[in-house]
């Protein structure tokens, strides 16, 4: 039955901010992570928005360069100190690749943050698996901070990487201090780089294969394990058939979406997926919830 | 229903001495007092809009004079069709609906939404935006009513309200019509949106016999009513004369259930809503997707003319140094290939699934989204589709085949 349509609906009174109002940042520092990705390690200009500002691991933030415009990118840093915000950036277009020009010291705007975070509160006593697949990994690292601060209260935590190449492999130079946090890593890469050898490139010694692999081996996948997985839409949906067949409910596999955006707030409509807007009902959804429209082409 | 408590007595708000009109009450409009009308409303310091001829089509323009206002105009309506044609019995407001929609007006196809300053290489957000007065409309019906209520559960009924819309929102002051004939197009009937209207607005006219039967919606209304009455004495309407003008829009209403297809004659449309959200999430792969994409020339002009279509995207200007920027907001539609666009491509690379997007969107996905569906049955989109296509056609079509799977390429 369709809801009645009543004139007016809403009466325009609630107080709000103005989801266009950002604040300045200043770079602080640079890291070229691996060739063309960057992070950006920014500070908040005004103090009390610094003292403000919060957000929780999963969750994005628009960056903007004013003249060039504006992307939406995740929050790569540590939630435990909010006014230190780290974002991953691979410069792919127009705002990416304004980014990659700018040096320390230089400014631009950010409003955030926006969507839900990785659902970590409530399952504590689980096995949590992050698979990630390239540079997926930089909106799960907010919540690797957070496990391994909190490694105890999870009954495992694992993080899985996949990426096309080694030199396609995300913060490889933290692993050791995530593991030495009671974190299991492991990496896998697609083949060698392009015109490379047969099975794997000089001086990679690791796996070659789908990051699914990785998740077929894991003994600790079973209806206790919470996977938590970013990526392109066909690799996740690959992770998330896998996990099911091992025996994970599909409510406890989580999926980060990306797609085009220019509000962040459900009113520009650019992100929509089947009934859902990407930037505030997600962008981390239970798969049993989108798993119907996942399987629609060009939804 | 404040109207009920409110009855109207003959004479109740004749200026010398006795009250002013109420809300609920109903007072008699000359023909000559809808410039009074004009005046007042101009007096308070608002922007007026109101429906005129212009580029053969009735559209909403700023309106100073009464006599600008479309009396004698009947539009002929139709699948990518409309004919404007003089009819001389025909009244001030006897067309239906144009091209435009209150959307143009609180959701502008172009707007500041921020401005930015470099100082010593420093970028900040300045806080003040141009100020704009406050809108009247006049000739607003009731499916643009509802498509302005459906407009504010996406801007100001979610968690992040648009200080725009906000701002334009709150100040604006609304002149209903009651409408007398509904075009072919029209499905007001079946969406539960028309065509009486029933609330939300400031002053609600119907046309009588060559006058105005206005019933106050508002104290806001009550007040523009009493400048009004200021130039001109204003007889109230009697229990009949409010019950006859009730029953007007009713007797419409009845009349659009009961329309048959003609010989000859447009066919007229309604829409079956019922189960609507599943029957159409049900049939994402339907063949008929394909079929009407082979019709659908991915125009935008449905989303355009579309009272609810809320889709925007953002652009940069900057001034020569690049140190002065305004980010300016404007008009998206689904049925280009930037609304979806990801990694370099576009996630509907199809005008199937744009299509598809549009449809779906509209009368499924915006229940999960606001509560309601974000169709008005204000038939535009099949007005004003190049090659007519129909969205109560389309959905028919589905209905009666539905089941059938097809993925669009
Ligand atoms: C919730 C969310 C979180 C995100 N988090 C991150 C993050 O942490 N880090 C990050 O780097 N990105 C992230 N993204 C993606 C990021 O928002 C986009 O990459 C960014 O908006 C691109 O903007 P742009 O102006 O630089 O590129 P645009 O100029 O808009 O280009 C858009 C896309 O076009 C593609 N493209 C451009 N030219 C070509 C070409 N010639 N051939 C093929 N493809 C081409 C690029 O791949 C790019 O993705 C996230 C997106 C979302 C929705
Ligand atoms: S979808 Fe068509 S009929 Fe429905 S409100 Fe929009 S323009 Fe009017
Ligand atoms: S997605 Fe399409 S149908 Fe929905 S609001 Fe945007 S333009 Fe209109
Ligand atoms: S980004 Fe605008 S609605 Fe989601």
């Amino acid at each position: 039955m369709m809801p009645a349509v009543g004139c007016p609906a809403v009466v325009p009174t609630a107080p709000a901010g103005d989801p266009w109002r950002s604040h300045t940042v200043r770079i602080e520092g640079i890291v070229e992570e691996i060739p063309g990705v960057r992070t950006y390690d920014l500070r908040f200009l005004d103090e009390a928005v610094a003292r403000g500002y919060r957000f929780a691991p999963g969750q994005f933030n628009m960056l903007h360069l004013p003249g060039i415009g504006e992307a939406a990118i995740s929050i790569s840093s540590d939630p435990a100190d909010p006014a230190r915000l780290a974002h991953t950036v691979r410069a792919v277009g127009n705002v990416t690749d304004a980014l990659a020009r700018l040096q320390p010291g230089e400014t631009l705007m950010l409003r955030g943050p926006f969507g839900g975070p990785w659902p970590l509160a409530d399952r504590t006593g689980r096995d949590i698996v992050l698979v990630a697949g390239g540079l997926g990994l930089a909106s799960q690292r907010a919540a690797i901070c957070e496990l391994a601060r909190q490694r105890s209260q999870y009954a495992s935590v694992t993080v899985l990487h996949g990426a096309k190449e080694p030199a396609g492999l995300l913060y490889t130079c933290e692993y050791r201090a995530w593991q030495e946090a009671g974190l299991e890593v492991r990496s896998i890469v697609d083949g060698p780089p392009a015109g490379g050898g047969a099975a794997a490139s000089p001086g990679w010694d690791g796996r070659v294969g789908l990051v699914t692999d990785l998740l077929e081996e894991l003994t600790i996948l079973s209806g206790q394990a919470t996977v938590l997985c970013c990526g392109p839409d066909p690799m996740m949906t690959a992770v998330a058939r896998t996990a099911i067949r091992r025996g994970v409910a599909a409510e406890e596999i989580f999926l980060s979406l990306e797609r085009n955006m220019a509000c962040a707030v459900r009113h520009c409509g650019l992100c929509q997926f089947g009934p859902v807007f990407v930037c505030q009902d997600g962008p981390v959804f239970p798969f049993a919830a989108i798993e119907r429209f996942l399987a629609v082409a060009h939804l | 229903m404040q109207r009920e408590n409110h009855p109207a007595g003959p004479g109740r708000c004749q200026v010398d001495g006795s009250p002013q009109a109420a809300v609920g009450d109903w007072v008699w409009l000359n023909v000559a007092d809808l410039q009074l009308l004009i005046d007042a409303l101009r007096h308070d310091g608002r922007r007026v809009v109101g429906p005129q001829v212009a580029d053969a089509a009735v559209v909403y323009r700023d309106l100073e004079r009464a006599a600008d206002l479309p009396r004698g105009w009947i539009d002929e309506q139709d699948g990518g069709h409309y004919r404007l044609r003089r009819d001389e019995a025909a009244g001030v407001f006897d067309h239906v609906v144009g091209p435009h929609s209150l959307k143009n007006f609180l959701f502008p196809a172009r707007e500041t939404i921020g401005r930015f300053l470099r100082e010593d290489g420093t970028w900040r957000q300045l806080d003040d935006l141009p100020p704009e007065p406050p809108l009247a409309v006049i000739g607003v019906r009731a499916c643009d009513l509802a498509g302005l209520a459906i407009q504010d559960r996406v801007f100001l009924g979610g968690e992040s309200v648009d200080p725009g819309y906000r701002r334009r929102r709150e100040s604006l002051f609304l002149v209903a019509v009651n409408c007398r004939r509904a075009a072919a197009t029209c499905f007001c009937h079946s969406t539960g949106c028309g065509p009486a209207v029933s609330a939300g607005f400031d002053l609600a006219l119907t046309e009588r016999d060559g006058r105005f039967a206005c019933e106050v919606g508002s104290e806001r209304g009550a007040a523009v009513l009493a400048t009004v009455s200021a130039a001109t004495s204003l007889l109230a309407c009697s229990h009949d004369e409010v019950s006859a003008a009730r029953g007007q829009p009713a007797a419409l209403e009845q009349a659009m259930h009961a329309r048959q297809e003609e010989a000859g004659q447009p066919k007229p449309r309604s829409l079956n809503t019922e189960g609507i959200r599943d029957l159409l999430f049900d049939n994402l792969e339907h063949p008929r997707w394909e079929e009407v994409a082979s019709r659908c020339l991915s125009c935008t002009n449905c989303t355009l003319v579309c009272p609810t279509c809320f889709c925007s995207s953002v652009g940069e200007v900057a001034d020569l140094s690049g140190d002065a920027v305004e980010r300016e907001r404007h008009w998206a539609s689904c049925f280009t290939l930037d609304h979806a666009r990801m990694h370099g491509t576009s996630v509907r690379s199809s005008t199937a699934s744009r299509y598809r997007q549009w449809l779906t969107h509209k009368l499924a996905g915006w229940i999960d989204q606001f509560g309601t569906s974000g169709c008005t049955g204000c038939g535009r989109c099949i007005t004003w589709c190049p090659v007519g296509i129909d969205i109560t056609e389309e959905v028919a079509a589905i209905r009666d085949t539905a089941g059938q799977k097809e993925s669009p390429a």
